[in-house]
């Protein structure tokens, strides 16, 4: 009976152990749930947020329909993981989500010690700082002695650091674990200075009570790029990740939308025939259907699309496109070619 | 026939040694060992594996190098350029301030209100009743966040505040008050107040003596309070005022200098004494009820007044029941002040968690989690069993 019962808790305890060495095979994997599971930020406007009607929203959200489309053809098919700055590395070690969108710098210990692997930018941002407009402090330089609210477990935490001691200034850190908490210390005159990427300063500025009364300071004093990561090992996988933000660059660079993508299959334009499946089976060489990107598009447009939707300057965040412009617009956006 | 009759005791002799108890008890725990063994070692280098598998960094060398995030709290010396292993050792002195600060204050609350629920007077009665149902029935965290989002950040902002005599401020950035600034000279003063209350013990002594010689009980308390708190002051004046007040000043952003009391402290420290107390009220109503009345009769048969009784009779003895189960509260408030982590408060967990995303190192950081709170809950557990046995019953 005792030996009986020692078996089965060995073997439960072997089941659960050996399942974290098998991750190679994550598309099949996927295919097999009928389901994607993408981890996301638990609540950053305009990059992934939930809408009154509880459905996800947002740029790094249509990166998790992207990839669902090219799977499923279906942008439906994912399961949304919100997940915290400190939680969301875990999660994908640990194989509770097929892939992290959620506007997460690339950097390089993360791609190598973390086991990460990043399959591209999405969205290229910097570090700033925003203030009460009262205060009267027209640059970061002037913040010598304030009181800085920051997100723990982030790049960010690390910045401030660097810039602080680099420019010989003091500051009391208040570091708080969820993004939002962090917002309403700030609004709540806890701390004088909010800090994050100016992507998402423009979003928690809106969630202030009075989002007028704030201004973020001209200084970026770091490079973020943000991008979709999977877990290193699955070559298949990662491919699939990667070549979706590319197919997403070059629907835009070839003028590829949502809205003309059916009528793009039948133009005389090699590249954009390649893109769209008509010539050569691109699909297949990635496990997919010959029709991925053309699924990719109907489903959420092409990279400008997304941009202009989410976070624009129609979009109350109202962000140029800047840096993130393509690099035939002077940005640094570039679409490795499909052929 | 014969077959059966030689089996018979070649049967008992082959079960003697398996069923000899010593010999079954010693190949059992044994063969445990060696399989615990064999468990453990198997799950380190199977984790291990599917580490290095996943291309994820393992070991403990991440401890020494550079951690790069600064920490608001920090008892000891610490930059952005220490190590990792310098951080947590900064979380854990976080913690046991926290745990220390917390377990007296709730102690102190513990026993007044455990005593108020016994009391004669209706109003403190039901006072002490109300604050221990509430606040026994609350979840700690959101006790907590009531201190912190509901009463702390409602504050009004350092800045435009009229200045005051006394140099206190409660803004939303935490209380603030004048800090001592001590000279060399005042090592003097420290030196009295050790020499003042080793004389208090010595006199205590002394007292006792003459009390079981004579039987004449001699006055401690003046005494005690002149030795303890007066030849500190007479040295303190006598060496020339060797401190002085430092105000906290407005600056752009905030009130410098003074000593800070952060806004986290303060939520964290009042919610978990105001918890734990709760429990530890009634750990010492129960301690106090269990005495039988006949030890009071008793007392005042002797001619022992009130005080005297409580004192000298009903709360030794009460203390046998409390010890224990106030031993559990204070590991409770312990392991609950990793709660800090909701407001920012960086104690172990906090600074834990940010050193295991920066460092990536979850498996590792997990075990100094659990290593550290084993051995805080181990040594309180340790100090309060000898306390215990200090206070248990001696027969004579």
């Amino acid at each position: 009976m005792n030996s009986k019962l020692l078996t089965a808790v060995l073997g439960l305890t072997i089941a659960g152990l050996g399942a974290g060495a098998a991750s190679a095979q994550t598309l099949g994997t996927v295919k097999e749930r009928g389901q994607l599971r993408c981890g996301v930020n638990t609540g950053l406007p305009g990059f992934a947020s939930q809408n009154d009607k509880g459905e996800w929203q947002g740029l790094d959200v249509d990166y998790c329909k992207a990839v669902a489309a090219a799977v499923f053809g279906d942008p439906s098919k994912v399961q949304y993981s919100p997940l915290s700055a400190v939680q969301r590395f875990p999660a994908l070690q640990n194989n509770e989500i097929d892939m992290l969108a959620r506007n997460t710098t690339w950097t390089m210990d993360r791609d190598t010690t973390l086991g990460l692997a990043f399959a591209g930018v999405n969205y290229y941002d910097g570090q700033g700082f925003m203030v009460k407009k009262d205060l009267g402090v027209n640059s970061a330089l002037e913040l010598s002695g304030a009181t800085v609210c920051v997100q723990s477990g982030t790049t960010t935490e690390l910045n401030l650091a660097d810039y602080f001691r680099t420019n010989k200034m003091d500051y009391n850190p208040v570091v708080i674990e969820a993004q939002s908490d962090v917002n309403s210390a700030y609004d709540s005159g806890r701390c004088d200075v909010l800090t994050t990427d100016a992507s998402g300063l423009a979003a928690s500025r809106l969630e202030l009570k009075n989002p007028d009364d704030n201004v973020i300071l001209p200084e970026i004093i770091s490079k973020e790029p943000l991008g979709p990561a999977v877990r290193q090992g699955d070559d298949q996988w990662f491919n699939v990740v990667k070549w979706t933000h590319y197919a997403l660059l070059d629907a835009e660079e070839l003028g590829v939308t949502k809205d003309n993508v059916e009528e793009m299959k039948s133009s005389d334009n090699p590249e954009i025939r390649r893109l769209l499946g008509q010539d050569k089976d691109f699909g297949a060489s990635i496990g997919l259907s010959k029709d991925w990107a053309v699924n990719i598009i109907k489903a959420v447009g092409n990279y400008g699309e997304i941009f202009e939707r989410n976070i624009g300057v129609d979009t109350p965040l109202k962000i140029q496109r800047g840096q993130n412009a393509l690099w035939t617009k002077g940005g640094i956006q570039y679409g490795m070619p499909i052929r | 026939m014969s077959v059966e009759t030689q089996a018979a005791p070649r049967a008992v002799r082959g079960s003697s040694i398996l069923t000899n108890p010593t010999v079954r008890s010693i190949v059992i725990q044994a063969g445990l060992i060696i399989g615990l063994v064999i468990f453990v070692w198997w799950i380190v280098t199977n984790t291990a594996r599917n580490l290095a598998e996943a291309n994820i960094a393992s070991g403990f060398g991440f401890l020494w190098s550079r951690a790069g995030f600064d920490i608001a709290i920090t008892p000891i010396a610490y930059s952005s350029n220490d190590t990792y292993g310098h951080a947590i050792v900064v979380g854990i002195i976080n913690t046991l301030i926290i745990s220390a600060a917390g377990i007296t204050l709730a102690t102190i609350l513990g026993f007044v209100v455990g005593i108020g629920r016994l009391s004669g007077n209706f109003l403190i009665r039901m006072l002490s009743t109300v604050y221990v149902e509430t606040f026994r029935n609350i979840p700690p965290l959101l006790v907590i966040l009531f201190w912190y989002f509901g009463v702390l950040s409602v504050l009004s902002g350092p800045r435009g505040l009229e200045e005051n005599v006394f140099g206190v401020y409660l803004t939303n950035r935490g209380l603030q008050v004048p800090s001592l600034v001590f000279s060399p000279v005042a090592w003097a003063t420290l030196i009295a107040f050790v020499v003042g209350i080793v004389a208090t013990f010595a006199l205590s002594r002394r007292n006792k003596a003459h009390q079981l010689a004579t039987g004449e009980r001699k006055p401690l308390l003046w005494p005690a309070l002149g030795l303890i708190i007066g030849l500190p002051i007479v040295v303190f004046l006598v060496t020339g005022l060797p401190a002085e007040l430092e105000f906290p000043k407005a600056n752009r952003f905030n009130l410098a200098g003074g000593l800070q009391i952060r806004p986290e402290f303060i939520a964290l420290w009042l919610a978990l004494s105001i918890y734990t107390g709760a429990f530890i009220a009634e750990i010492v109503r129960a301690g106090i009820m269990s005495v039988s009345k006949g030890q009071n009769e008793a007392a005042s048969a002797l001619g022992l007044t009130r005080g005297q009784a409580l004192r000298l009779v009903v709360v030794p003895q009460a203390f046998r029941v409390i010890i224990p189960p106030l031993t559990s509260q204070y590991l409770n408030l312990t392991k609950n002040s990793s709660l800090g982590l909701a407001v920012g408060y960086p104690e172990l967990v906090a600074v834990g968690s940010t050193v295991l995303n920066q460092s990536g190192q979850s498996i590792e950081v997990v075990c100094i989690w659990m290593l550290v709170y084993l051995t805080i809950s181990l040594s309180v557990s340790i100090f309060m069993n000898w306390f215990n046995s200090k206070m248990a019953l001696v027969e004579r």
